[in-house]
């Protein structure tokens, strides 16, 4: 089997506090395939985004990675020198913010900003540059590309700009893009046509994702497989086949019942209580435990391990961590049960 | 012609404020104690000699009909008359004035080479010993009297050193730019403490901005990401606050060309005042308050420019 | 851009500092305030630490340079005491400049209360005048007020005051326009209290910090006009002692006793210095 194109192991990222730190991601691992589309799922404060950002290096003052390691076709680059590791980072990867209009330079014209890469990192000449710019525009689906070369951020409608951000990452030539939530800030006429780019581009560019989003329809119209983060850690991992038709954690199981779902009519939509824990404190057992409607006394005392699920279906291994994942096939009734049982 | 249409605008705007600095200007000579002819002429003038200068500035006519005829000779460019040079003020500041205007220029040149580096490197190296460093300077320099610094750097550069003439404009340009250096180094250090602070403070802002993530994920180096997106956003406020303090530091021309002896319209002033020569004082109370008034002007334009964002209509 | 920035240098609050403390002292505050203190001290004692008098003439022992026996920092040309002339010309400037500050605020901030709380054609007229008085570099209108008014302690306040309150005046119209959509002002006015009540009672206390923070700089700027004003001979008139003057006494003998310039100098920087960081801690303060 061949190495994937990403992979990173047990990374871990700090926030220093004025007391303490905050330990907002705790041990994630993850890989992505050569044109693979992966989604990582969570609520906000999940550590999703800052897993993404650490993967650039790119991480928002003062949080820091403290350990991990990043794997670029099979080969570990943490050990690099921090200007050839960026490099390499940032060749391999491009990056789609949520807010296009914040992450656009205001006093450039937008098509300097994507003919900038060629020209300052490829070695391209201007007018190459310019010309690369007008194709990546073309791509991205942006009609009459070489009048709106010349425009401000300012002057672009929300789907231009995040098109013009798409552009960016691509300019580049990235094999993978990592996009952080992307059509958050956008309606959703709007967000499904910039998804139908993010699509294509794997389709015809063999263009990899990894997708940062809290909204499950987001994800599941563009990734294959799925990566659940919860507290700073991945609790499930799988295809979003299985993950969607049979959830092997609580928060999982939670997440897709908090989704009404016009297909399948689930008469009460179930909301997850409570708050997710202080990660500037120390967990002792499961981190879902004190919200999770099927938690056992030793889900507080013992934190369970991402371990495989079941018989590994073809290349994609299933894993959760979970201490009652074997009773996951009761879930639904249990929860009717209790709903019952409260009326 | 976009821009055209915007600075035309901005003068017309301009209007009521010219109005009112005339106004100003006109009143101050009804600040003096006394007669102004008398004062004008000096207590040795003869009784007819003030009588003849009373009826020609038409001091026996009404407040409002002498504004109107002072307002009238400013609209043909008439600034006055000077008695004690006896010469119309407006050629006396003709000569003078592009000493004072070098001065500026080069005063806003060394504060843009001194405080935009140390900015940007205390910005880019938050909380390290060259910013800490770097933030004592507007704390100290805000109390540095401009005069005494000028005293200073002509004590070391020009006459222990020898580098720099002590005084003086001379007659040749290289003369005028090496007359320049002392003096445009007085007016920046003055001028760039505000500048660095101010800069510091949004370069700050900016580096923390999306943009600058979105930049540094194009793997474009690190010095581009700083100067060529940053500096150019982080310059958009700051260009207002230059703007502004350049005409509030427009005064310090004054003291500073009195101390490198150069001849332009602030020692021109200070030695009218001292020659009790009212008319021309007057006069360059105007043009200064021009100069100001010309000075913001160039900072919108400058501001519109570097900003996209400012609409021109 | 905010009110503050028309018409002073402008002082951007310092953002970014790290590790701030929480208590109501901070380290510029303290080190400004003992600087400060001492140096009011010395001119209060002036008396005290020095037996000549400022004024006194003594040709026989002029120049003579600092550590000389009886004269810690020399004399100058007319053989007057350094020392005692140093000393007691702070007590004239700072008093000066004190002085020269109180008004401009009061005066500023009062006309900046009506402007902002009547707005219409009240805010009009005032808005035009201080476009006026802006559109001139602070020192040269003070300077040719002085002149025109001739010369003495009087002209300066009045001159500066005239220039001055402009400043408190758009800091205040500017914090007036945001409290008056407040609660409380609103609750003040439906109580149906008299106007000037509610101004100085009501609307005051909330609207009056920032221009007091704005007047600690203006503080050193006021300084340091009355200095430069002393230097080019319309200051206070000799031969009352004033820093300004003696700087400008010492620079004809800048070749050969540079120190004549250079402690008179010295003083004002460390005034200066000692004002600015009190205002640098109150700004800090006020933005926590």
């Amino acid at each position: 089997m061949t190495a994937p194109l990403l992979e990173v192991r047990d990374l871990h990222v700090d926030i220093p506090l004025s007391h303490g730190r905050l330990h907002a991601v705790r041990g994630v691992s993850l890989s992505v395939g050569v044109a693979e589309s992966v989604g990582l799922v969570g609520e906000s404060g999940s550590g999703k985004s800052l897993t993404l950002r650490a993967l650039l290096g790119l991480l928002p003052r003062p949080a820091r990675i403290v350990s991990g390691t990043v794997l670029i076709d099979g080969e570990d680059v943490t050990g690099l020198p921090a200007k050839q590791l960026h490099r390499r980072l940032t060749d391999t990867m491009g990056m789609v913010f949520q807010d296009a209009l914040t992450a656009l330079n205001p006093v450039m014209r937008v098509g300097d900003q994507i003919a900038e890469a060629p020209l300052r990192k490829l070695g391209k000449s201007r007018s190459e540059a310019k010309a690369i710019a007008i194709d990546l525009m073309t791509e991205v689906g942006i009609p009459d590309p070489e009048r709106r070369y010349r425009l401000y951020p300012h002057e672009l409608s929300g789907g231009m700009r995040q098109r013009i951000c798409i552009a960016i990452a691509l300019s580049t030539k990235p094999r993978l893009i990592l996009a952080d939530e992307p059509t958050t800030a956008l309606d959703v006429t709007i967000q499904a046509q910039v998804l139908g780019v993010l699509r294509r581009l794997k389709q015809e560019e063999n263009v990899g994702l990894l997708l940062v989003s809290h909204d499950l329809a987001v994800v599941s119209q563009t990734c294959s497989r799925l990566y659940v983060m919860y507290a700073g850690k991945v609790v499930e991992s799988g295809t979003l086949l299985d993950l969607v038709t049979a959830p092997k954690h609580p928060y999982t199981f939670s997440l897709l019942r908090s989704v009404p779902d016009p297909d399948h009519r689930v008469a009460r939509l179930l909301t997850i209580h409570g708050q997710p824990p202080d990660l500037s404190e120390a967990i002792g057992g499961c981190s879902f435990a004190p919200r999770c409607p099927f938690a056992e006394e030793a889900c507080h005392q013992r934190e369970p391990v991402l371990a495989p699920v079941g018989s590994a279906a073809g290349a994609v291994i299933r894993e959760s961590a979970c201490l009652r994942v074997d009773t996951a096939e009761r879930w639904t009734e249990m929860v009717s049960e209790e709903t019952v049982s409260q009326q | 012609m976009k821009y055209l249409v915007f600075i035309l605008k901005r003068l017309v705007s301009l209007i009521p404020v010219l109005l009112g600095i005339s106004f100003i200007v006109f009143f101050l000579i009804r600040l003096i104690p006394g007669d102004p002819a008398t004062t004008l002429l000096g207590s040795h003038a003869t009784p007819d000699a003030v009588r003849e200068l009373r009826t020609q500035l038409g001091l026996t006519k009404p407040l409002w009909s002498q504004y109107l005829t002072f307002l009238g000779h400013l609209l043909q460019g008439n600034l006055g008359y000077s008695y004690v040079y006896d010469s119309p003020v407006g050629g006396l500041i003709q000569t003078s004035l592009p000493v004072t205007i070098w001065l500026l220029i080069s005063g806003t040149v060394f504060t843009l080479l001194i405080a935009v580096p140390l900015a940007v490197l205390a910005a880019a190296r938050r909380n390290g010993i060259a910013d800490n460093i770097i933030r004592a300077v507007p704390v100290v320099g805000l109390g540095l009297p401009a005069f005494w610094l000028g005293i200073m750097l002509i004590l070391v550069f020009g006459l222990k050193l020898g580098w720099f003439p002590v005084a003086g404009y001379g007659d040749t340009l290289p003369e005028h730019l090496r007359g320049m250096v002392l003096p445009g180094f007085t007016i920046a250090l003055t001028l760039s403490p505000i500048l660095i602070r101010s800069l510091r403070a949004s370069m700050i802002d900016v580096l923390s901005s999306d943009y600058i993530v979105t930049a540094h994920a194009k793997g474009i180096s690190t010095s581009r990401v700083v100067l060529g997106h940053a500096l150019r956003n982080a310059a958009v406020s700051s260009v207002t606050v230059l703007g502004v303090n350049i005409a509030y530091l427009t005064g310090s021309t004054l003291v500073v060309e009195r101390v490198f002896s150069l001849p332009g319209i602030g020692q021109q002033m200070i030695n009218s005042i001292l020659g009790r020569d009212f008319p021309t004082v007057q006069g360059i109370t105007l043009i200064f308050a021009i100069m100001v008034v010309v000075v913001n002007l160039l900072t919108d334009v400058t501001h519109a420019a570097l900003d996209p964002r400012v609409k021109l209509a | 851009m905010s009110a503050a920035t028309s018409v002073g240098p402008v002082l951007p609050a310092v953002s970014g500092t790290r590790g701030r403390r929480r208590g109501r002292w901070n380290a510029p505050l303290v080190a400004g305030l003992v600087l400060f203190a001492l140096i009011v001290l010395c001119a209060l004692c002036a008396p005290l630490l020095t037996s000549y008098d400022p004024i006194q003439q003594s040709l026989k022992d002029a120049f003579l340079p600092p550590g000389s026996p009886h004269h810690l920092l020399g004399t100058d040309a007319l053989g007057r005491d350094v020392l005692s002339r140093l000393l007691y010309g702070a007590r004239v400037d700072l008093r000066v400049g004190v002085l020269a500050v109180i008004s401009p605020f009061v005066i500023g901030s009062l006309i900046g209360l009506i402007s902002g709380w009547f707005g219409g054609w009240v805010d009009a007229v005032i808005g035009r005048i201080v476009d006026m008085v802006i559109a001139f570099p602070f020192l040269v209108l003070v300077i040719a007020l002085v002149f025109a008014m001739g010369p003495g302690t009087t002209s300066i306040y009045t001159a500066i005051t005239l220039v001055g309150w402009v400043a408190y005046c758009r800091i205040v119209r500017g914090q007036v326009l945001v409290a008056k959509e407040q609660e409380y002002a609103m609750a003040a006015r439906a109580s149906g209290l008299p106007t000037w009540r509610i101004l100085l009672r009501h609307l005051l206390p909330n609207v009056i910090l920032q221009a007091f923070v704005f007047s600690m700089s203006d503080i050193v700027l006021t300084l340091l006009a009355i200095v430069t004003l002393g230097f080019l001979g319309l200051g206070v008139p000799p031969p009352t002692p004033d820093w300004g003057t003696m700087i400008q006494e010492g620079q004809q003998f800048i070749l050969t006793k540079w120190y004549m310039s250079t402690i008179p100098g010295l003083a004002v920087v460390l005034t200066g210095l000692a004002l600015a960081l009190i205002a640098d801690g109150i700004v800090e303060k006020a933005n926590k």
